[in-house]
């Protein structure tokens, strides 16, 4: 039954360990390249668009006045600026609570085909010092959108 | 006062850690040493200590002594008394605390009871386990007293968070602890090991129960803390593989790897450096995976509360603990001589594959969850989530569950596929049976259709070892075997469940308004305002019927808390023996009606009952190996005892 | 054991170091994340930028509020953006005082807080402030750029913004502060 040469057997199993390792990990690699979800801001959004359908991030602040809810009276559609670029949102549910115009927000979606941004998530920052990684180190004109949120 | 008597209590304890670290070395280079003998009864009292510093925090949060800044910053008057318990542990020096206290109770317990080990090997052990601790005790006394004093006292504390307001969360994090901290035990046998070369069976059996401990709490922990994420948060999810869930993932991965090894090394002398490798790596996961958490380098959600020294510090100890293992593990693992043959066809073969097939998940999870980290190196933003983690992990899991199904029923050391066909026929018989249901019921090709696929066979798979063996003889930890097993399968049928049949609503309904969803009949009755200790709420009155039923009545609310202020959903579910009905209420819209969110989950619970029922399998195993020990010991002291009244009679 | 199979095991040895290696790659990238937002957490466009228009009320009676005319007359200030409700501008206070002993001139801007509160705070953590300006919406935390309290701001004579310091001024900065501001006047 054995096909391996006892004496080789530890050689054989370091080598199976690590050769399934390094599978993983290449794999992994390959797999973040094409898989991970991209940040962008309406600025980055609008110079180069992400492709259709793909899962990425868009971070910004909720444009003042461009909230509206549909007739059907979970969908919301507003308007994602950087102050240099303006994206439309869709967003279908339950909105977090922190979430209204002038708030910070990163929508978790995907851009459809007529350039709205169509969101499943939103990301509303969860206390007075929270700020969504990505937008750790946005100029202080996108952070300070962040923090309008409280009243 | 007290406040400073848990200070004293912790320098005293982090000064007997000292001594437990010198005296276990000195006894490494001369056997005779006195300081030698003094490691074990050093060890308990440190353990007592340290509990008793945990025990003062504890106290000063029961009573919201405002004037140590720690309670301060995380409690409130306001706030129902468990929850200020709670907040000891919700924090990042009480949690820190709580992790040198558990480190210190685990070793104190090990010094007082492990007895099978040679003395040397459980000197340079407890040696092992005063190095790591010490250096947390530097951690909690010069960067993060939690003792420290506030002057003046503020009229009234910070709160805590309300998303923590919820007894599940509040105790998720100690028993996360129970098992990331256990894992040090291993680690420190894996040094106790490398260092005197004693890596045998003996070690394995040694270190089996404690890591089947550490694990059965680091299972109950993810398996509440998904729990905690699906009715918490109100968005239908259980598992969103955020960097927190990875932190707990990735030990529970490598534990489990190294409760498999282990038993190889015990039963049969294989594997051995390996099984040292995976020892030092499990809890190298929990602090790795504690650090990435706590510093804040992935999820800056306190993100002013971060203070980078402090992530340095703890890098540093890291570097320095899991650094000096490997170091050592380097140095040493070559000496250990290589163990027993086996075939590739054997228990030993399967189990080497579960073991490889587990590590490389793990390197899946670790190098997605680090991903964001090492782009950002290069300036670009990413953020890695299911669309990575599922298919990447899926391209281990499925194999490795097939080794599952056939692992267990082989022999040690060469065995023949023909042996155990018979046994493999029920449970493809049971695989191809839920195929032709599964397509019948028209599911889509993919990951859950696998899932559902392969499930119900597992279960059957697992069940195989009892056949032919005689019930009530098996020991308890055949049983744990089985158990964990098929909770494997029940788990792994709910999550496929869960993405292949749930159906979801999501409407503005008026107040009278019937909705479907699924099979069930939903009719907003009423909306209430409602209010608690420290919140207030909407609450909304849904009236629920299954096909036609009896109506339930069912109260999800949207409640705002006073002290921070913060508005969260509180989710209502109803269970029944076929899944679950999960309703979240939104707010209300211009024309005055309501936001519903309604899943119909088929058979989700399975998740988490699979989850319960893995750990239910580790108690079984422990409790089987506990027994057989003590009884072992009985054996032994009766036969010496014979020998004692034979020699005296002679 | 034969030769050769001890031989390949003697060269494969170098794989024993890999994990070793494996985690100081892991040591490398933290300590990477770690340190970077050091190098980058001033991200405030403000710097050199003239402080906006702006004129707040007294947040308590017995002294004035803050309005830019006030920074600009030749001397520069440190201007701390801080709350009453705020933990960790407590915990700020005593360095800020500090400062004040060594002669900084300070201005307050307490964030959304009421008058008998903030009287509270400073009758509590002392009172180095010469002037606390009310901002009731955030209106002007926003326009300079700040995201959070305790920030600290040193606004030089003209008016001009010259640093900023986020989240609160430990012990061992104070003398960094004090530099800061020398250089601006």
């Amino acid at each position: 039954m054995s096909a391996i040469k006892p004496r080789h057997q530890r050689l054989v199993l370091a080598g199976f360990a690590l050769a399934a390792l390094v599978a993983a990990g290449l794999l992994a690699a390959w797999a973040l390249r094409s898989q991970a979800s991209f940040f962008y801001l309406p600025a980055d959004m609008a110079a180069h668009p992400s492709a259709p359908d793909r899962e990425v991030r868009l971070g910004g602040m909720v444009e003042r006045g461009s909230l509206h809810q549909l007739a059907d009276g979970v969908t919301v559609r507003f308007i994602v600026t950087d102050g240099r670029a303006r994206i439309p949102v869709r967003f279908s549910g339950i909105r977090p609570a922190l979430f209204v115009e002038g708030s910070g927000v990163v929508a978790e979606g995907r851009r459809a085909g007529d350039g709205t941004f169509m969101a499943d998530n939103l990301l509303a920052k969860h206390d007075e010092h929270y700020v969504p990684r990505e937008m750790k180190d946005m100029t202080a004109d996108q952070a300070r959108k962040t923090v309008a949120a409280t009243k | 006062m007290l406040a400073e008597f848990g200070l004293a209590a912790l320098w005293l304890a982090a000064a007997l850690a000292a001594l437990q670290l010198l005296g276990g070395a000195m006894a490494v280079r001369d056997p005779d040493n006195a300081l030698g003998a003094a490691v074990r009864p050093v060890a308990v009292v440190q353990g007592l200590l340290v509990a008793i510093a945990f025990a003062a925090l504890v106290a000063l949060f029961g009573q919201t002594d405002l004037s140590v800044k720690l309670v301060a910053e995380n409690s409130h008057s306001a706030k129902p008394l468990i929850y200020k318990l709670a907040g000891t542990w919700g924090n990042h020096e009480g949690s820190m605390l709580l992790w040198v206290t558990v480190m210190g109770l685990a070793g104190g317990f090990v010094a007082l009871v492990e007895r099978r080990l040679p003395e040397a090997t459980m000197r340079a052990t407890l040696a092992g386990q005063a190095f790591v601790s010490l250096g947390f005790y530097g951690f909690l006394l010069f960067a993060s007293n939690p003792f420290a004093r506030l002057s003046p006292p503020p009229a009234e504390g910070q709160g805590l968070n309300p998303l923590l307001q919820d007894p599940g969360l509040a105790f998720h994090p100690p028993t996360l602890y129970l098992g990331y901290v256990g894992l040090s035990i291993a680690f420190s046998f894996a040094i106790g090991a490398l260092v005197t070369r004693e890596v045998g069976p003996a070690f394995a059996r040694t270190m089996r129960p404690w890591v089947l401990g550490a694990w059965i709490f680091l299972t109950l922990g993810i398996t509440a803390g998904s729990y905690w994420a699906y009715y918490d948060l109100g968005w239908g999810g259980w598992w969103f593989w955020d960097p927190v869930e990875n932190a707990s993932l990735m030990p529970w991965l490598a534990a489990t790897a190294l409760l498999h090894s282990c038993s190889v090394l015990a039963a049969r002398n294989a594997l051995r450096a390996w099984t040292v490798m995976l020892g030092v790596v499990a809890f190298s996961m929990s602090m790795i995976g504690t650090f990435l958490v706590r510093s804040g380098i992935l999820t800056s959600v306190h993100a002013f509360a971060v203070d980078p020294r402090r992530g340095t510090f703890i890098l540093a100890l890291l570097a320095i603990n899991i650094g000096s293992a490997l170091v050592l593990f380097a140095l040493r693992a070559a000496t250990v001589t290589e163990g027993e043959r086996f075939a590739v066809t054997s228990r030993e073969g399967a189990l080497v594959f579960n073991n490889v097939m587990l590590s490389s998940i793990l390197g899946i999870v670790l190098i997605g969850t680090l991903y964001p980290l090492f782009t950002e190196a290069f300036g670009e933003k990413v953020s890695v989530g299911p669309p990575y983690f599922n298919p990447m992990t899926a391209i281990f899991v499925v194999p490795m569950l097939l080794v599952l199904a056939v692992g267990p029923l082989l022999r040690w050391r060469r065995d023949r596929l023909a042996r155990v066909q018979l046994s493999l026929l029920p449970p493809l018989v049971v695989s191809a049976g839920a195929l032709v249901a599964v397509l019948a019921l028209g599911v889509r090709p993919g990951l859950p259709m696998v899932g559902l696929v392969l499930a119900p066979g597992l279960a059957v798979a697992s069940m195989m070892p009892l056949r032919g063996r005689h019930l009530r003889r098996l020991p308890l930890a055949v049983w744990g075997m089985v158990v964990a097993h098929a909770g494997i399968a029940v788990a792994l049928f709910g999550m496929a469940c869960d993405s292949a049949f749930s159906t979801e609503k999501l409407v503005a309904a008026h107040i009278g308004d019937v909705v479907a969803v699924g099979p069930w009949q939903v009719t907003l009755s009423g909306i209430e305002p409602v209010a608690g200790a420290n919140w207030t709420a909407l609450e909304g009155e849904l009236l629920v019927r299954y096909e036609g039923g009896d109506a339930i009545r069912m109260t999800p609310q949207a409640r705002s808390f006073w002290a921070p202020p913060q508005n969260t959903t509180v989710s209502a579910l109803h269970t029944r023996w076929n899944g679950q009905l999960y309703t979240v209420l939104g707010e209300e819209t211009e024309d005055g009606r309501w936001q519903l969110r309604l899943w119909w989950k088929p058979f989700v619970p399975l998740i988490w009952g699979g989850g319960f029922l893995v750990a239910l399998g580790g108690v079984l195993a422990l409790a089987g190996r506990v027994l057989a020990d003590l009884r072992r010991i009985v054996v032994r002291d009766k036969i010496a005892w014979r020998r004692l009244r034979q020699g005296r009679r002679a | 054991m034969s030769e050769p199979a001890a031989s390949a095991w003697r060269t494969a040895r170098w794989a024993l170091w890999l994990p070793l290696v494996l985690f100081a790659l892991f040591v490398a990238l933290v300590l990477g994340g770690l340190l970077r937002p050091e190098n980058r957490d001033i991200p405030s466009r403000m710097i050199g930028q003239p402080m906006p228009a702006f004129a707040l009320r007294a947040a308590v009676p017995d002294r004035p509020g803050l309005a830019r005319g006030d920074l600009a007359d030749g001397r520069a200030h440190l201007v701390n953006i801080f709350a009453s409700w705020c933990i960790p501008c407590g915990v700020e206070a005593p360095q800020i005082a500090q400062l004040a002993a060594q002669g900084a001139i300070i201005d307050g801007i307490a964030i959304r807080d009421h008058p008998e509160d903030l009287a509270q705070y400073l009758a509590r953590n002392g009172d180095p402030y010469q002037r606390i300006g009310a901002d009731d919406i955030s209106a002007v935390q926003l326009a300079i750029g700040s995201s959070g309290v305790p920030e600290t701001f040193i606004v030089d004579g003209k008016g001009i913004i010259r640093y900023q310091h986020i989240g609160d001024i430990r012990p061992e900065e104070v003398p960094m502060i004090l530099a800061r501001l020398k250089d601006a006047s």
